[in-house]
This record gives structure tokens, sequence and C-alpha cells, in this order.
């Protein structure tokens, strides 16, 4: 039974971290139509940037903690609203495998320039938050999975304040419903749509300096398999769908921390990619999808 | 208030319009009739900024508003209430009117403007916290116009309000056009294919034919012209 719930602590902070992710894809996918390959990457420089400001700010305190996070965020949401509107922003009204394909390009770049300045060898990430662990009966309880809960929990709850209750979250709906209908009403489109890739790389680089709090070792290629399984967590909740992107998170974390459980950890990302592959054949509008009106 | 000289435009090697010219004055209703595929929906969508013109003037005010973003153009007053309404499915009649009133900042004129759109259509004050995707053809035509209004116009473009509406609704509707012209002293550019009901509340009409203006006149005229019996008003 404790080992269980170990499990299930396990893969809800995994999976918290995927949601994170995942969040980022289905917003872009909401208001873009297409896949944005390069959110990995800048889940990674994410992780980058918080290395990098530990060094400035030492981090081990909650409050140290806090800035390098909110730092992390700033950086991420800066570099997404450059990625947008230098790459994609060109190509408004191209074919969406236009874009997509310059999408690839720009998670290559990003990892090749971060190969080039950070150097292909992991770094060690440092403590940025206390670290201490908690007993309780036979399972244990790390204080940088309540860091995860918490920090998760708060950007969801932010997150949902303002699509649903800011003007530009209500535009982000809109625009993402029907963009003529938007500008029509005076939406400057393109505005909206930089506040969305800025949201979603934020939200990246959390998940970035969390994953990295989690498993402290980081390159510039580490974005690449979390960033796949994000991914497959969006399309299980239902792509373009804000609360389906979480759910399919905690679900992905937990089928995978399960199967590690039952002694397949060698078939662990296999699972996540199965989980792909049967949720395409037997429910493709995703575990949430269609069935809410919501959509981002 | 709006003057169209010689507008042309293509999609690809399709020419839409030719040279279309008319005039709106202020405070006037003017229609542009015509059937299906003349080039009226065009026209409106490329003075609201949704299509690039390939040749022509479009002056709003007196200022050239050819080739600014939609967005611009709407933050001018110039309102465009699209054919098949586009309501925000996705969203409630209230959140659809707030998006009505994007640009405008001052919550005590949203407010006040929302009680009017509510004076105007009582519908839409029952069905405040309705999806719009829930709600009939014709109310949602009301809230296609209710939104435009949140955003205060001095101009408003209708496309087909009448379509695939109930008749009932469809007279209701009309009536309020006509009461959001004369007491708003809104400028309205209606564009119908029920040309019967166009004329009727209209000063003056232009008749479009595959893209080029063939007939303009007072509406009471054109009402009474043989050609336009017998091709828009059915004999």
């Amino acid at each position: 039974m404790s080992e269980l719930l170990q499990q299930l602590i396990n893969g809800l902070a995994l999976g918290a971290i995927y949601a994170l992710i995942a969040l980022g894809y289905t917003m872009v996918y909401g208001v873009l139509r297409f896949i944005n390959f390069a959110h990995s990457d800048v889940f990674m420089i994410g992780a980058f940037a918080g290395y990098f400001l530990a060094r400035v700010v030492p981090g081990g305190s909650i409050g140290a903690g806090i800035v390098i996070l909110i730092g992390a965020m700033a950086v991420c949401a800066l570099l997404g609203v450059v990625i947008e509107k230098l790459a994609y922003r060109p190509l408004r009204g191209r074919s969406t495998l236009t874009v997509l394909i310059t999408a690839i390009g720009v998670s290559l770049l990003l990892q090749n320039v971060g190969q080039r300045i950070f150097g292909a060898n992991p770094r060690s990430f440092p403590s940025i938050f206390p670290v201490h662990q908690f007993h309780f009966g036979g399972i244990v309880l790390s204080s940088t999975q309540i860091l995860v809960f918490v920090v998760t929990l708060v950007l969801l709850f932010l997150l949902r304040y303002i699509v649903l209750h800011t003007r530009i979250g209500t535009a982000m709906r809109a625009l993402s419903f029907n963009p003529t209908a938007a500008s029509l009403v005076g939406i400057n489109n393109d505005r909206v749509i930089s506040f969305t890739f800025a949201l979603g790389s934020a939200l990246a680089a959390a998940g970035g300096i969390l994953y990295a709090s989690n498993y402290p070792s980081i390159d510039p290629l580490m974005g690449t398999l979390p960033g796949m399984k994000a991914f497959v967590a969006a399309v299980l909740g239902g792509i373009g769908n804000i609360a389906g992107a979480a759910v399919g998170g905690l679900v992905l974390g937990m089928v995978e921390t399960t199967v590690v459980g039952f002694g397949g950890s060698t078939y662990r990302d296999a699972v996540a990619f199965a989980v792909l592959i049967l949720i395409l054949l037997l429910r493709p509008e995703g575990l949430l999808g269609k069935r809410t009106a919501e959509k981002v | 208030m709006l003057r169209v000289e010689n507008l042309s435009v293509s999609y690809g090697a399709i020419r839409a319009l030719h040279d279309v010219s008319f005039e709106v004055p202020q405070g006037h209703i003017v229609t542009l009739i015509g059937s299906n595929g003349a080039g009226k929906s065009t026209t409106l969508r490329t003075i609201s900024g949704l299509i690039k013109s390939t040749g022509g003037q479009i002056s709003y005010d007196g200022a050239a508003i050819k080739g600014l973003p939609a967005h611009e153009i709407v933050s001018r007053g110039l309102c465009h209430v699209p054919e098949g309404r586009m309501v925000f499915a996705n969203l409630t009649v209230r959140e659809n009117l707030m998006m009505g009133a994007y640009l405008q900042r001052d919550a005590a004129l949203i407010n006040k403007e929302r009680d009017y759109v509510f004076s105007v259509f009582p519908r839409l004050s029952e069905r405040e916290k309705q999806l719009a995707g829930t709600l009939s053809g014709g109310e949602q035509q009301m809230l296609a116009i209710g939104r435009a209004l949140m955003g205060r116009p001095r101009f408003l473009m209708l496309d087909e309000p009448s379509l695939g509406i109930a008749p009932l609704l469809v007279k209701a509707i009309f009536q309020q056009i006509v009461e959001i012209n004369r007491e708003r002293g809104i400028t309205i550019l209606l564009v119908e294919q029920n040309a019967n009901l166009a004329l009727e509340i209209a000063t003056f009409g232009y008749v479009l034919e595959t893209g080029r203006v063939i007939l303009q006149d007072q509406a009471a005229a054109l009402r009474s012209d043989p050609k336009v019996r017998s091709a828009y008003l059915g004999g």
C-alpha cells in the first residue's frame, strides 16, 4: 500500500512538470494551430537560466529560489516572444506544414547554439531551494516534490485566472475560436499571440527549473525527451484544451512511474509513446477534447 | 463619411471587384444589394481591412484607411458585423459583449453601453451567462450587432443580417437597425440579398453585379425600377 502511494506521489510530481510544459504546446496550438517543437528547448533554456541566475543569487533559501524561478520565467517569456516574432510571424497565413518545419528548425538551432555556448557536457544543477526529506510511515516525500506541487498548483490557478477572467485571456479564447472575428472587434491578434508565447514559455521555464531540481543534471539536449512526453500529454488531454493539458500531464506521469514501479523501468519512455498511439487510435480528440467548450 | 473610389480586388487570377465606387453620407443607411457572388461581402471585407485591394481608394472621415490592419480600422469607429455572424461560440454572451468593448477602457462607459445593448435586444440579457454557441441564429445575429455596438462605433457595416433567420426575428432586427441609426446617429452600410427589406429602410442603394456597380439611386426609386424589380425584388 505504501509502495503504491509512494509511486503515486512520484508520478504526480513528474506529471506536474509534464503538465507545465504541455500547457505551452496546447496554448500555442490554440491560437496558431501548430505544434511549436521549439517549446522543449525553451524548457532547456529555462533550466540554464536558473543555473546561471543561481550564480548571481545564491540559492538555498525559499526567497532566493523564488527570485531565480521568476527570473528564469522572465527570460524564457522574452525568448518565446522573440522566437515567435522572428520565426513564426513572417509565416502568418502560410501552410501549417511550413510553420511546423520552421519550428523544428528553431528547435535544432536552440539545441546547437546551446551546445556551442554551454558546452555539450552535463552540468550539475545547484539546489536553489532548501532540500529536506520528510518521512511519513514508509513514504518519503522530498521538499523538491512538495515544491513541484506547490509551484504547479499556483501557476495553474494563475493561468486559469488569466485565461478565464482577464481581458487578454478572454481575447486568447476569442482568437482561438475565430481570428477574423477577433480582429473585427479590435483585438490586435499579433499582440495576443505574443502574450500566449510569453505565457507558455514562462511555464516551460518553471518546468525546466523544477525538472532540474528533481533530476539535477542539465545539458543542451535535455529538453527533447520531457518535451516529447509533454507533447504526448497535451494530445492525451486534448490538444488546444488547457485543462486537458494539465490532466494529460498528471496521467502520463503516473502511468510512467507505475510502469517503473512494476519493474519495467526499461520501458518507461516506450510507455509514453504507446499512450500516444493508443489515444490517437481510440480517442483522437483526447480525454477532455470536445467535451468542454473552453478552448484556448 | 465613407467614400470608396475605383476599388478593385482580385482573388488570385479572379477579379472580384472592378472599379467599385460609392459613397455613404453621415447619418444615412445605404445599402449594397445584388445576388450571390456579386462582390458585396468582398467590398465590406476590403473596407474593414480583412482583404487587400489591388487598386482604388477608401476614405473614412476624411482619412485614407486602405491598407490599415483590421483592428486599427475598428479603433476609428468603423465596425463590421460579418456575414455568418461569427460570434465567439466558446464564450458567454456577456464575454462576447466584453470583447466587443475590447478597445474601451472606461468600465463605467462599458456598463452603460451594455445596458443600451440589452435595451435594444432584451433577449441578450436573458441569455447573458449562456455560451453564444447555444443561441438561435436570430439571437446570434442580435449578439453580433450588440457586440459591434459595444465598441461605440460611428459607422456600422452589416453583412446579410437576415441570412438564415426566422422571418419574425428578421423584422425585429431590421426595426432595431433603424432605431440604432436614428437614436444613436450611427451611419450604416447594409449588405443584403433580401433587397426588398434593405431598400425599405435605406435612403440610397447601389446594385452590384459580378463585381461592378451597375445601378445607383434613391432607395425608393430603385424599388420602383423595373430592372431591379424583375432581377432582385421577385417581379
